[in-house]
């Protein structure tokens, strides 16, 4: 296969091409990390609304883009700052409506992985006991009660998730999309299995061969990758594994500039609408907060031996 | 006057009910403390995992936050989320979730979604996370509150995690393999549940607190008249929590 398969593309003509108004995206697939926020922002500033977000613990992306009011319904186990807690612009829109109401199936972590996983296998549904004996599954169109037509047992049917589209941000991939990932994944390969499109984010673009000499790190293959974008520090303030910790004073400084709406709208207005792309927010960021965040403490991990 | 604070304590109480050889499934904060003062003064088999799939990390410096790198270094193994929510339900296991909630019932049920109706709620809370699952999945459930009447109620706004359910034999009957709240620890004591009923009674105060205190502070009707008086942490403890597990009171304060 050619190393150049025309995959690798600026963010914002991804964004473009994949991210269309209406559509189902799973996001934040990493938990706490890996979180794909350059990539929402290009979406808060190319203004495409009227989504589906989906993910577990999904982290203030979706508090963000649902104060942007670009946001229909959340498919999520878990919506706000992991930091301080609560997501002031979730809570006004699930609240107050403002600035649109917010349709929320709640899910739980492990059932957002399994209905992924479900929808990965092209199957309709998973089984699942969580959430079981929980208010989520009340009037939630994704959960039945079922019986093991085995045993008999109480379980849920989940309803198999299938995204318009993943966004996924990960260490490093190559050309073809084979993307390399180390460090807490989440449901990343479920998300990615399951989606009809995907786009990695990543920290460096790299040969092919880096990838080929540790190919039991690489968290999906390229056929089912649609674009690679270069986004070095595509995740701030979320971590990345090896690259940059977790930019606590952000979290913070996010959840106190958004309990108001006006401050939550200058929030945006600094830092995604006044910065035209990423290298314009790293630079509003400057290089020596960006330099506190890198790897204080190397632990390189070991190489093998593949051979024969 | 007392020579430790009440997170100390806290941390201590929780740490107690660890036993050598369990499966730890942690959380930050807290957890994170009872965890690792549990496996450093009397469970030393015991072992640290977290829902990113971080299996047994070195755990050198205080992860602050689940996405914290440190999470997953020095592990024996880095899976995903579906692998640990595999090992927290696994059979051969003795796991062990810590838990937090905005509201708590009788028989252990926690709400961490709403306050006020589900429709047009009060206050809207991130949701359930991984905490419906670790108290479906786990073997026991440690749940950490403060004590306060508007925290302790007879009737959640919402049942994110199942503790007992309606108690008795109902968490069984409703499906449930195993599992169920072992204790909850708050700032004043600790609470357990009747063996039979499943509902929750005082087990033990924490030296200095009467057990009128604590009904006082709990929202429905609660048995105090078998509390003891827990005892005092041992300088040990203290020693161990202080200068081992966090030296740099990152969550000691």
């Amino acid at each position: 296969m050619s190393e150049d398969t025309g995959k690798i593309q600026d963010l914002a003509s991804a964004i473009k091409r994949l991210a269309r108004p209406g559509a189902s995206i799973a996001l934040g697939l990493g938990l706490e990390g890996f979180v794909p926020f350059a990539a929402v922002h290009e979406i808060m500033r190319q203004n495409i609304g009227r989504l589906t977000l989906i993910g577990p613990i999904s982290n203030i992306p979706f508090d963000q883009l649902a104060g942007a009011g670009l946001v229909e319904r959340v498919i999520a186990a878990w919506v706000g700052n992991v930091s301080t807690g609560l997501g002031h612009c979730y809570r006004r829109a699930v609240e107050k409506g403002f600035p649109r109401p917010l349709e929320v199936i709640n899910h739980s972590n492990f059932s957002v992985g399994l209905a992924l996983e479900a929808g990965a296998r092209g199957l309709p549904l998973a089984v699942s006991q969580s959430p079981l004996g929980s208010d989520i599954v009340r009037d939630n169109p994704h959960f039945m009660h079922m019986e093991c037509p085995f045993s008999g047992r109480k379980l849920l049917a989940v309803k198999a998730l299938k995204p318009d589209l993943a966004i996924i941000h990960t260490q490093r991939a190559d050309a073809q999309g084979n993307a390399m990932c180390w460090g807490a994944v989440g449901i990343s390969r479920q998300a990615a299995y399951a989606a009809e499109r995907v786009l990695i984010t990543c920290e460096e673009i790299v040969p092919g061969e880096v990838i080929r000499a540790d190919p039991d790190r690489t968290l999906v293959p390229g056929f089912l990758v649609d674009a690679v974008c270069e986004v070095p520090w595509g995740a701030h303030p979320a971590p990345v594994q090896g690259y940059y910790g977790l930019d606590n004073a952000m979290y913070v400084d996010y959840s106190q500039s958004t309990r108001d709406p006006h401050q939550a709208e200058k929030w945006f207005g600094e830092w995604v609408h006044g910065v035209k792309n990423r290298e314009e927010y790293l630079a509003k960021l400057g290089r020596s907060r960006l330099n506190d965040l890198m790897v204080k403490h190397p632990a390189r991990g070991g190489s093998v031996e593949y051979g024969w | 006057m007392s020579n430790y604070t009440k997170k100390e304590m806290m941390a201590l109480a929780a740490g107690r009910l660890v036993r050598n050889g369990d499966v730890l499934f942690a959380g930050t904060g807290l957890s994170m403390l009872a965890a690792t003062v549990a496996k450093r003064v009397h469970a030393p088999d015991a072992t640290v995992f977290f829902e990113t799939g971080g299996i047994d990390p070195s755990l050198e410096e205080l992860p602050l936050a689940v996405a914290d790198p440190r999470v997953m270094v020095g592990t024996a193994m880095n899976s995903g989320l579906i692998e640990a929510f595999s090992i927290l339900g696994h059979r051969r296991l003795r796991s062990i979730a810590f838990l937090g909630a905005a509201q708590i019932d009788p028989y252990g049920n926690i709400n961490s979604t709403v306050l006020g109706g589900y429709p047009k709620p009060k206050v809207r809370f991130p949701g359930s996370g991984g905490a419906c699952d670790a108290a479906s999945l786990a073997h026991a459930v440690i749940i950490f509150m403060q004590h306060e009447r508007r925290r302790f109620v007879e009737q959640l706004d919402y049942l994110t995690s199942p503790g007992w359910l309606q108690g008795g034999d109902s968490r069984q009957r409703a499906g449930f393999k195993r599992g169920g709240p072992l204790a909850v620890v708050t700032n004043l004591g600790i609470m357990k549940f009747e063996e039979e009923t499943k509902r929750m009674y005082l087990a033990e105060v924490y030296p200095g607190v009467a057990p009128e205190q604590v009904a006082e502070n709990t929202g429905f009707e609660v048995d105090i008249s078998r509390a003891v008086v827990a005892q005092d942490p041992g300088e040990d403890e203290l020693y161990t929590l202080r200068e081992k597990v966090d030296p740099q009171r990152l969550i000691l304060g």
